[in-house]
């Protein structure tokens, strides 16, 4: 291990040493009482923590494969550390109303999150086995204790506890998966997996780590968690784990499948297929019934799965470009659609109905225009980066022959447009109820606005967030 | 002879493996546990792995072990679950699980194993602590951050368990419970004195 080693790692770093001074932070700030402070500090350094990140993530390394041939930050890196902290950096300015609001610890809440960034960065950066596996499960630590915060709250014990089970259960078959890749290749280095031959041993091997990377991206059939998780766990925790599991998962995709195995793409691009159809029909089918905001965008978000799935699928150039500019879009109006729900309060609880946001124009026109430009791209609609995200993926599935696969996309995309124009619906029109109040907040507001400038910003200028991942793709080849 | 201890402890193993999920008591669970682990311990030892053999008896056998005992005893846990629920799986899960089952058998039958070829210095300290400060640093550091993330949890959950049950004993009738917005100091300080008793 060198410098040059660390200088390469230097956004998981930092993010890993901020996590520590919140940590340190808050047990100084706090003193021999066990309840966190109000005051915002910590989460200012997390945020500084993010914003130093995304500044170091801007400058590629001098070396880019470092720790002896175990990391890589190319360009691909690149793009999903930019996703990743994206979504860091909207959470953590999303979550401090929230934690004072239910008293949730904030010290433990910002450190969480800030290691769960670097679990997904770590995903992307992977160039071993090893270091893919370490990755997921830097990710996924945080998310289970963030889904159980709400101590008091038994629907945030039972998604906690629920996650963990079906988590480990996921991370078994995982390392099942790495086991059996390298008795048959001999090596844990993706970059040699290419020569190796498809012996039946490396495809059942694939075929695990596929399992347990589609437990973490939830895709169907393990999809079940997801839920049940994202209605009992803290809004803000939900929110995040919406968009930083996706990020990791498909970062591991592309890590193995694209990048690894292009030799068999044959094979497991059917499998892919198979599984991407199945997602994008459920998810859909599931989300056109539900009543429950957070239970609504579990499905949304399994959806989504399956069309970021669609870019692994149909592999290429094109496939890679569509799930790195999905992942950056999917972040940025995922979370402007979880941030409105937070400024909602019904009762001293979270006001997680469709009903609850009836209204919601009159009240808080601001946050009820967000709110519908996140549902609009999230359906897909211009002049969003929802959009022209779907577009490139749907042409990468045209571009690799399989016209199924994009007609499947467009038929489940033109049913998603009910559930999510039923949402902005509700909140631009009716009357609010008399339980529901919306809560200000600056700095829910600068998120917002944030998101909202993001989705509007991929949606009529691609072509800056386009450039820089095409660049990603073509350093690749 | 190798061939002959590595059925045997396979054979242990596996029944180990059974006894942890198939045990009614959790104590049983937990002897099944150290079991399969010794006979993985004993797997490493053929391997010619000795020094991960000794960590593996050390750590996971002697420290992880004696843990979840510990933690059964405390929690006082015992197998008073629901019976129903486990006595047939789903067919779903039956069918999922053989054809899990038959791809991997069908994968390990197609493998062709033969002597490995390992130097003398093989498995041993030196080689062991070489491997893991030089080429898997980084693994070994993000390894660090589980564990420090998985205590982190841990303290984070079981810390406002304790200042809720706190919290709870002084909303018992009789004494007047803390305003939701009482100052914390008040809440921890209660904690402390119960805890005295």
């Amino acid at each position: 291990m060198a410098w040059r080693d660390l200088g390469a790692a230097s956004p998981e770093l930092v993010l890993t040493v901020a996590a520590f001074v919140v940590l340190l932070y808050d047990a100084w700030m706090t003193g021999p009482s066990l309840e966190s402070p109000r005051s915002g500090g910590a989460g200012w350094l997390a945020l500084a923590g993010v914003a130093l990140a995304l500044l170091l993530n801007a400058f590629p390394p001098t070396a880019p494969v470092a720790f002896a041939g175990m990391y890589v930050r190319d360009r691909l890196t690149q793009a999903v550390t930019l996703a990743a902290l994206l979504g860091t950096g909207i959470t953590v300015l999303l979550s401090p109303a929230y934690l004072n609001r239910f008293r949730l610890p904030a010290g433990e809440y910002y450190a969480l999150v800030l290691f769960s960034a670097v679990g997904a960065i770590l995903m992307g950066a992977a160039r071993n086995l090893v270091v893919l596996f370490l990755g997921l499960e830097i990710l996924s630590f945080p998310l289970y204790t963030l889904a159980a915060l709400a101590t008091r709250s038994r629907r945030s014990q039972e998604a906690g506890l629920k996650y963990l089970l079906l988590g480990a259960f996921g991370t078994a078959f995982f390392v099942y998966g790495v086991a059996l890749v390298y008795g048959a290749a001999g090596t844990l280095d993706l970059s040699r997996l290419a020569g190796v031959p498809l012996t039946p041993l490396l495809g059942v091997g694939v075929a695990l780590l596929t399992i347990g990377l589609g437990f973490e991206a939830a895709l169907v059939p393990f999809h079940a968690w997801a839920p049940d998780v994202y209605e009992g766990a803290p809004l803000p925790a939900t929110a995040f784990m919406s968009v930083i599991a996706k990020v990791g998962a498909f970062a591991g995709f592309l890590r193995v499948f694209p990048l690894a195995l292009p030799a068999a793409a044959a094979q497991w691009s059917a499998a892919l297929v198979a599984v991407a159809v199945v997602t994008m029909i459920w998810g859909n089918l599931a989300a056109l019934f539900q009543t429950n905001l957070k239970r609504l965008l579990a499905y949304s978000s399994i959806a989504h799965a399956g069309y970021m799935l669609i870019g692994i699928a149909a592999p290429g150039p094109a496939g890679t470009l569509g799930v790195l500019y999905y992942l950056v879009v999917y972040a940025v109006m995922n979370l402007g659609a979880f941030g409105v729900l937070i400024l909602l309060e019904r009762r001293g609880e979270e006001a997680d109905e469709i009903a609850d946001l009836a209204g919601l124009w009159g009240r808080a026109p601001w946050a009820a225009g967000v709110l519908a430009l996140c549902m609009v791209s999230l359906a897909g609609l211009p002049p969003t980066g929802g959009f022209i995200a779907k577009l490139y993926l749907f042409r990468a599935a045209l571009q690799g022959g399989h016209t199924t696969l994009a007609l499947v996309a467009v038929l489940t995309s033109v049913v998603s447009v009910y559930y999510y124009l039923r949402v902005a619906a509700a909140a631009l029109s009716g009357t609010a109820p008399d339980a529901v109040a919306p809560r200000r907040s600056a700095t829910v507001g600068i998120a917002l606005a944030l998101a909202g400038a993001g989705v509007l910003w991929f949606g009529i200028l691609p072509s800056t967030l386009t450039a820089f991942v095409q660049q990603a793709v073509q350093a690749l080849r | 002879m190798e061939a002959v201890l590595f059925a045997i402890t396979a054979v242990l193993g596996i029944a180990g493996g059974v006894g942890v999920i198939a045990a009614r008591q959790p104590v049983h669970s937990a002897l099944g546990l150290l079991l399969a682990l010794l006979s993985l311990a004993v797997d490493y030892l053929l391997l010619d792995a000795q020094f991960v053999a000794v960590l593996q008896v050390i750590v996971y056998a002697g420290a992880i072990v004696v843990l979840f005992v510990f933690i059964i005893m405390l929690l006082r846990a015992t197998g008073d679950a629901p019976r129903a629920r486990t006595a047939v799986p789903p067919a779903a899960a039956s069918v999922l699980g053989a054809v899990l089952a038959a791809a991997l058998l069908t994968a390990a039958l197609t493998v062709r194993t033969g002597p490995g070829g390992v130097g003398a210095e093989y498995g041993t300290v030196q080689q062991v602590g070489r491997a893991l400060f030089g080429p898997y640093a980084l693994p070994f550091e993000a390894a660090s951050i589980v564990l420090v993330v998985g205590m982190i949890g841990a303290v984070a959950l079981g810390k406002r368990a304790q200042v809720i049950a706190v919290a709870r004993t002084h909303a018992a009738p009789g004494v007047r419970a803390p305003a939701p917005d009482a100052p914390a100091g008040r809440v921890a300080a209660g904690g402390a004195g119960e805890r005295e008793r």
